[in-house]
């Protein structure tokens, strides 16, 4: 089979489509190796499955920063500004309350604003560690209930001890060949089929 | 002799030439995790352990049965927090006139019982947050653990102040929630800063804890699938129920750990995530204690009313949290099989030595509050220091009758750690024992004394009122420790006491440009840690340095 210039559909002789190739490697270094050289390969779809993080694979794989410190910028910023416009709202506008002859807290100015600093601070962690705990889920397409690769057994065992990578079929440069031959000539052993639901 | 120079010595070592180091366990160095030398890296984990060794070993605690201890601990710590729940309905039902406070002394053990248990909730996000920031390898192996404690301990916490409140069925006016009153709670108040703080700690704790466990949860769903394969006639729950025991596993840890698969995509995020989470709970935890120690300070009670008490009782919190942290984990290193091999005799000189460092700080403290008050001219604030709580009633009969509160405080606080000096005793299991239970009374006596001590005798003589616990106040209290013991042994049953996903990072094998490539499959043989070999490597590597 000639690499195709579009993508192209890859079915088994049974008819199933194919979701790619999954190879394991003996430990972090050769994973670590492997990675360099499969980005180097120009791949885009594939991905290092591992039991931890292996350090540096980010950069390994060619990873781009994730976006995620964005996101958490956003939310600490939210709850920062949602928090002290309820403080200031209920105690300065909505329910005017004396207390000890302060003034009512104020937007700008005026003062009264500095009891309302920790309930802000607060606020403005609680909705970082929100978002950075949900988006970490969301941008990762998490949660999601089954995948592909978790119907093979050999897979499992990534949560254990195996390191595992697995290129798509949906990536451009995928050829079920020339990608089985390239992930052999890494070092990678049991070299397998995945099947798409 | 002399014109050898120190150094010397140790670039020599270092680059191979001189007198290299004797076997990894030298005599005298425990468990061979106890080595002075700098030059030596300590094992973190013992045993040469591979990385399916530290899988089967830390699934193994919730997969298998654990020892025939479990059941009793558990029965009678459920029993007791039953027997507190029983005493809170009581309370409930009559009101607070049974617990022994009044009109003096208005705060009492329910405040102090408060105090005492969100401090001990600070030392897991310590060791979570702080620890992780200032990337100490070593937290990996008790970070679990004392999350999983800071949040039962929060609960405990957050449960006397529910009561306190007296009609406890309006405990969400505590909440600025839109009500029948068109009223909102008082932001100027403290105590309302506090309700923020200990929701916002206890909220941020479990998210921290939770994604630190969404790994190891992902692990023990595959290790039940991968058995429910092999064998699809497994164990049931019950003899003529159809649902097999690893099915429920698979689908229950299946269900929290959110179809994780261990991508190295979703591994780059989640660090990033991890890191980010740690980043705002260091600066919350040091906010927490302070919010609540602003509960005394701002008022202008003699023997509150000091500047000292933010970092005062952040100092406290970590103190006693760490002492909890020892009370469960050495134990726990006792009765399951292999414990040891993670929680090392190094991680307890460890935690010996903050314990030393914050008893000091705290002992400063001490010092430093009794100077402000001779300092400042404060008459009323002397007296407090002086005759409330240092002066014993038959020395002086200015002095008060909680002298003993006092003097129990500095000797369990102040005192007891120093015995950690001493490198025998650091190193020993049962003196840290010893040390941690008198840390834990010492912690409790010192929001006593904080709180009832300067409430029983404050400006007024004809207001003056000694305070007596009564049985509620006593079994509420014992109560509060059954929930948490109860919570601590269920954790320590089904969920994964250790990070395990962090625990292998830390592993030499784990290290990618490490000299593994030449051993085929080396990661299932398990290696020696070669240290002089790795230490001259040159690569320091660390989880998320870059």
């Amino acid at each position: 089979m000639a690499a195709a210039g579009a993508k192209k559909l890859y079915v088994t002789e049974a008819g199933v489509p194919v979701h790619g190739v999954i190879a394991e490697f003996a430990n972090p270094a050769a994973t670590y190796h492997a990675a360099e050289k499969i980005r180097d390969a120009g791949y885009s779809k594939w991905d290092v499955f591992s039991p931890f993080p292996i350090h540096g694979i980010d950069e390994a794989m060619g990873i781009k920063p994730t976006k995620l410190p964005l996101l958490v910028g956003v939310g600490a910023i939210t709850g920062v500004t949602l928090a002290y416009l309820m403080q200031w709202w209920m105690s300065a506008v909505d329910y005017q309350l004396v207390t000890q002859g302060k003034p009512y807290g104020s937007l700008v100015g005026e003062g009264g604003w500095e009891s309302f600093v920790p309930i802000t601070f607060e606020l403005g962690v609680l909705f970082s560690a929100f978002t950075a705990l949900i988006g970490m889920l969301a941008l990762n397409g998490l949660p999601r209930h089954h995948h592909p690769l978790m119907k093979k057994e050999r897979f499992l065992r990534v949560s254990d001890d195996r390191f595992i990578i697995c290129v798509e079929a949906a990536d451009d440069k995928f050829d079920p060949e020339a990608t089985r031959a390239l992930l052999a000539s890494l070092g990678g052993t049991n070299i397998d089929l995945v099947e798409d639901e | 002799m002399t014109s050898i120079h120190p150094d010397q010595l140790t670039a020599e070592r270092l680059s191979g030439k001189g007198p290299q180091l004797p076997a990894p366990v030298p005599a005298g160095s425990g468990d061979g995790t106890l080595i002075d030398d700098p030059a030596v890296r300590v094992p973190l984990i013992l045993n040469n352990r591979s990385f399916k060794d530290v899988t089967d070993i830390v699934c193994g605690y919730a997969e298998n049965k654990p020892g025939r201890w479990w059941f009793p601990a558990f029965m009678t710590a459920f029993g007791i927090a039953q027997l507190g729940g029983l005493f809170i309905l009581l309370l409930v039902i009559t009101g607070i006139g049974l617990w022994g406070m009044n009109n003096a002394v208005d705060w009492a053990w329910d405040i102090t019982n408060f105090v005492f248990w969100i401090g001990i909730g600070h030392a897991g996000t310590l060791i979570s947050a702080i620890l992780c920031l200032l990337k100490q390898k070593w937290r990996t192996s008790i970070n679990r653990a004392a999350e999983a404690m800071t949040i039962f301990a929060v609960i405990c916490a957050a449960t006397f102040p529910g009561i306190h409140i007296g009609r406890q069925w309006m405990a969400w006016f505590l909440f600025p929630i839109p009500n029948y009153n068109a009223i909102w709670p008082n932001f100027r108040s403290p105590l309302l800063w506090d309700v923020f703080a200990v929701s916002t700690y206890g909220t941020v704790s479990l998210l921290f804890w939770y994604m630190g466990m969404i790994p190891d949860l992902a692990t023990l769903r595959d290790r039940a699938d991968a058995r429910l394969r092999n064998n699809p006639e497994g164990p049931r729950l019950l003899p003529f129920l159809p649902v097999r025991i690893d099915a429920l596993r698979a689908y229950i840890y299946g269900f929290l750990a959110l179809g994780w698969r261990f991508s190295s995509r979703h591994w780059h995020r989640y660090e990033k995530a991890y890191l980010m989470l740690a980043g705002v709970s260091t600066p919350l935890v040091l906010s927490v204690h302070s919010i609540v120690s602003f509960d005394f300070a701002t008022s202008v009670m003699p023997g509150w009313h000091t500047t000292i008490f933010p970092p005062y009782f952040v100092a406290g919190a970590i103190f006693g949290g760490f002492a909890m942290v020892l009370l469960l984990l050495i134990p726990s290193r006792e009765l399951y099989p292999n414990m040891k091999d993670f929680i090392t005799l190094r991680h307890l000189e460890n935690m010996a030595k903050i314990l030393l460092l914050t008893g000091m700080l705290v002992g400063f403290a001490f010092g430093m509050e009794f100077f402000i008050a001779w300092y400042s001219g404060n008459k009323f604030e002397m007296h407090v220091f002086l005759f409330n709580r240092v002066t014993p009633d038959f020395v002086d009969p200015r002095g008060a009758p909680y002298w003993w509160a006092y003097w129990t405080m500095i000797g369990c606080n102040v005192v007891s750690p120093q015995v950690f000096w001493m490198r025998w005793a650091r190193q020993s299991p049962v003196m840290i024992f010893i040390v941690s239970v008198l840390v834990t009374i010492g912690m409790w006596f010192e929001r006593f004394v904080i709180i009832v001590t300067s409430l029983h005798r404050a400006f007024l003589p004809g207001e003056w009122h000694m305070f007596w616990p009564t049985l509620t106040d006593i079994m509420i209290f014992v109560g509060s420790f059954g929930v948490f013991m109860t919570l601590f042994l269920l954790f320590l049953r089904f969920l994964p006491v250790f990070a395990r996903a962090e625990l292998k990072a830390v592993m030499p094998q784990a290290d990618p440009h490490g000299h593994h490539d030449a051993h085929a499959g080396g990661h299932d043989a398990g290696h020696g840690h070669d240290h002089g070999h790795h230490d001259s490597h040159g690569h320091a590597h660390s989880k998320g340095g870059h």
